[in-house]
């Protein structure tokens, strides 16, 4: 292991954005006086993620080309009998990967914020905001140890109930950011539950250490059970996963959390924060290869998302909300990938997928302002015309979501699906039927909302709500109901992110499928889990992969999705209307996501409120308070009432107590304890 | 008939005896416990001296001198406190004095 990196240029990669996000937090708002404007703020900001991203970019270069690594603690923090809680970086192919990623979409989105968020009162706090938000992020990456990977977890976690309830008037915008608040502490709960095993059975909460004693907690049970130590250890820091990239049932939160401004919808709930669980999973690929059963549960769970969350994506008609589905049903793709062992394909889908899904949103945010604050699709149409860069950008970003072969998404979708196809694990069949079967639904859903808003007749007057709410609009003039293109800070990050999206598959597949980009990140144990060997035997380079897809299911499945939208939405309107009316029950249950939230409002939060005041009636009110409490004063009162009707003050009768305890001590003394 | 050790503690403690039933049987007079208790210390002062004889042990006596003193001294007192007693409550009725009671 060659150590060319240094230890400060890589501080300086999170700790850039966070003096950004301090001088714009502090003093950018009125908190500290307002003493820099708008345009300080910005630059500063924007200067400090540019930093990181070109530190960032330097890392992975020597990672990549010198085979540099990192691995060291910076700071302690403080030693608690044997655990260290300690600060450092550990910095290999995965780690530089995701910085780059995350700096760079960052980086896009800050730029894009100057024309998303121009007219917005909160201009400053949203930019100190995302630019927290990068250093948690690049916190979370960077760590070398569970402590600093759950600090990081936590603050990304912060910035994101921030910043979904960045418009805190709006009651919609709290309750949503409440909601992914307290969804993501109950996948919290099982990632501290994870750490704490681990610390508590490898004595320590650093990667390597811990790693290096994998195979002396496999042999454990947990104590009582007859539960394998590292399945339930895998399974609880799955949860944590499950919380953060929004898999089933803890998915609620991400649709609701669009409530937010839309960059903060591309950088936080598509492209970086909700793969953090991703990422952590590829992150103790040592531990996870160590049981079976946690594999299998993550394949399903990761099953379940991708096909019944797109499923949800087909009947909404947020252009928001259609994205944010499509971004649960890629997660769940990445954890199904996970659950095959196939780590760095799950990894190689998250970086494809914040490119194009960020790409996606951004363009729908461009949509979003050109059509004065309208979010929904049905009263768009033939957007094209007036948004030119806006409608190439995102048809790109969609081509790339349904897998068309060259594209991004092709590369990184189709392998998934193959390493699912080669997977031996029992849950490997239910999970090829619902990648399969998502791909499908996938193009159907992208394309739907792709030919509603950018094709298609011009429907913007039948908008019932186009003239109340949203004067905040940048004319008020007769033309203002035609779209209108966006200013140049919106469309340069569209089209640099529509660049990575088109080409980065094709460029990086080879080296970090088949190379040896991630050899010393992931780990996986060959003889158990060959689906990357039958990969890497199956794949002949980029462009033979891609000649080879035509010919396979994937790609037909696609076309059909989208020759199917196009039928229905762009030919034939009168279609979907006819197939919601004859499958009623079914549009019911999927207008009301599967019942989700009412199961969560009326069994679990109700349930937990009975449980509540039950307890508060039964264990606080008359246990505690009456029987503690007051009961032992109580206790105390009528015991003295009784004892104080032996003091009768008589002189005689203190004495023959006294001449009585004598006679019974002697007694006692003289007769009975010979 | 001889007298006995026997003889002389059974005097003793007929004595002992007697001084506590007139501790707890008087309800009138103060005077009368003081007397009590002074009978109760010749009662043991009785078994002394009993004791002393039949073991031919003279400290037993020398005990009843300094048990003598300090019954002198403890009714000395007593009185004392009775007088002042009757003074502040002009009464030296031992049902009417309960203020020990809280």
């Amino acid at each position: 292991m060659s150590q060319t990196l240094n230890a400060s240029s890589l501080l300086a990669v999170p700790m850039a954005p966070l003096v950004g996000a301090l001088l714009a937090g502090i003093f950018g708002t009125q908190f500290g006086g307002n003493w820099i404007g708008r345009r300080l703020t910005h630059t500063l900001t924007i200067l400090g993620v540019l930093i990181a991203f070109i530190l960032s970019a330097s890392t992975l270069k020597s990672v990549a080309i010198d085979g540099a690594r990192f691995n060291e603690t910076l700071y302690t923090w403080m030693e608690v009998g044997g655990l260290k809680m300690e600060v450092g970086f550990m910095v290999d192919g995965l780690t530089a990967m995701m910085m780059c990623v995350v700096t760079f979409v960052s980086l896009m989105v800050h730029i894009y914020t100057i024309g998303y968020m121009d007219e917005d009162e909160g201009y400053n706090r949203f930019f100190a905001y995302i630019s927290l938000f990068t250093f948690s992020m690049l916190m979370l990456v960077m760590s070398n140890n569970m402590l600093q990977l759950f600090f990081g977890w936590e603050a990304v976690g912060l910035v994101s109930y921030l910043l979904i309830g960045f418009w805190y008037n709006k009651p919609t915008a709290i309750f949503a950011n409440m909601k992914a608040f307290l969804v993501n502490r109950v996948g919290d709960f099982g990632f501290i539950l994870g750490i704490g095993l681990i610390a508590a059975y490898a004595g320590t909460l650093n990667y390597t250490e811990a790693f290096a004693k994998a195979n002396e907690l496999s042999a454990l049970t947990l104590p009582g059970t007859s539960w394998m130590l590292v399945t339930v250890i895998c399974i609880c820091l799955f949860i944590g996963a499950m919380g953060k990239s929004a898999q089933f049932p803890l998915h609620v939160w991400l649709p609701d959390s669009m409530e937010g401004p839309t960059p903060i919808s591309a950088l936080i709930h598509a492209a970086t924060m909700v793969t953090a669980g991703i990422f952590m999973v590829a992150r103790m690929s040592p531990l996870f290869e160590l049981s079976e059963t946690a594999l299998n549960f993550i394949m399903i769970i990761g099953a379940i998302t991708a096909l019944f969350m797109g499923f949800l994506g087909i009947i909404q008609n947020d252009i928001k909300r259609v994205v944010a589905y499509s971004t649960l049903s890629q997660l769940g793709y990445m954890t199904v990938a996970l659950g095959a062992s196939a780590y760095s394909v799950a990894v190689f889908h998250l970086m494809t997928h914040a490119f194009f899904k960020a790409l996606l949103f951004l363009g729908a945010g461009s949509v979003i302002m050109g059509m004065h604050h309208n979010q929904d699709i049905r009263y768009m149409g033939g957007v094209r015309k007036y948004m030119p860069i806006t409608w190439i950008t995102s048809l790109l970003g969609s081509l790339a979501l349904i897998g068309t072969p060259l594209f991004s998404g092709f590369y990184s979708k189709d392998s998934i699906i193959e390493a699912v196809h080669e997977s031996h694990l029992a849950a490997a069949g239910f999970a090829n039927f619902a990648v399969l079967a998502g791909v499908f639904v996938t193009a159907f859903y992208s394309f739907r909302m792709y030919f509603l808003v950018f094709h298609g007749k011009e429907r913007y007057d039948q908008n019932p709500d186009a003239h109340h709410g949203h004067h905040d609009d940048h004319h008020d003039d007769h033309a203002s109901h035609l779209p209108h293109e966006s200013p140049w800070v919106v469309t340069v990050p569209l089209i640099l992110l529509a660049i990575p999206s088109v080409v980065i598959g094709y460029m990086t597949i080879g080296p970090m499928l088949f190379g040896e980009f991630f050899k010393d990140a992931i780990f996986v144990d060959g003889e158990k889990h060959h689906a990357m060997h039958e990969l890497a035997n199956a794949f002949h380079g980029p462009v033979a992969m891609a000649l080879h897809a035509v010919s396979t299911a994937p790609f037909w499945l696609a076309l059909a999705g989208v020759v199917v939208a196009w039928y229905m939405y762009l030919i034939n309107p009168a279609v979907p209307a006819a197939i919601g009316r004859a499958l009623r029950p079914l549009v019911v249950l999927l207008e009301n996501k599967y019942y989700m939230d009412w199961i969560n409002e009326n069994i679990l939060a109700r349930g937990a409120r009975a449980l509540g005041n039950g307890l508060w009636k039964v264990g606080d009110r008359t246990l505690i308070d009456g029987l503690l409490v007051n009961g032992s004063w109580k206790l105390v009162g009528i015991v003295s009432a009784w004892t104080r009707k032996l003091q009768t003050g008589y002189l005689y009768h203190y004495a023959l107590v006294m001449i009585l305890g004598i006679f019974l001590l002697m007694t006692y003394f003289v007769w009975l304890n010979k | 008939m001889t007298l006995t050790l026997g003889h002389y503690l059974s005097l003793g403690a007929m004595l002992f005896a007697l001084a506590v039933i007139g501790i707890f049987l008087n309800r009138k007079n103060l005077i009368v416990l003081l007397m009590a208790i002074e009978l109760m210390l010749l009662a043991v002062n009785m078994n002394f001296v009993a004791f002393s004889h039949y073991l031919g042990d003279m400290h037993g006596q020398v005990f009843v001198f300094f048990i003598l003193t300090v019954a002198a001294a403890e009714s000395a007192i007593g009185l004392a406190i009775l007088v002042l007693l009757f003074r502040n409550m002009n009464s030296i009725n031992v049902d009417e004095l309960d203020s020990l009671k809280g």
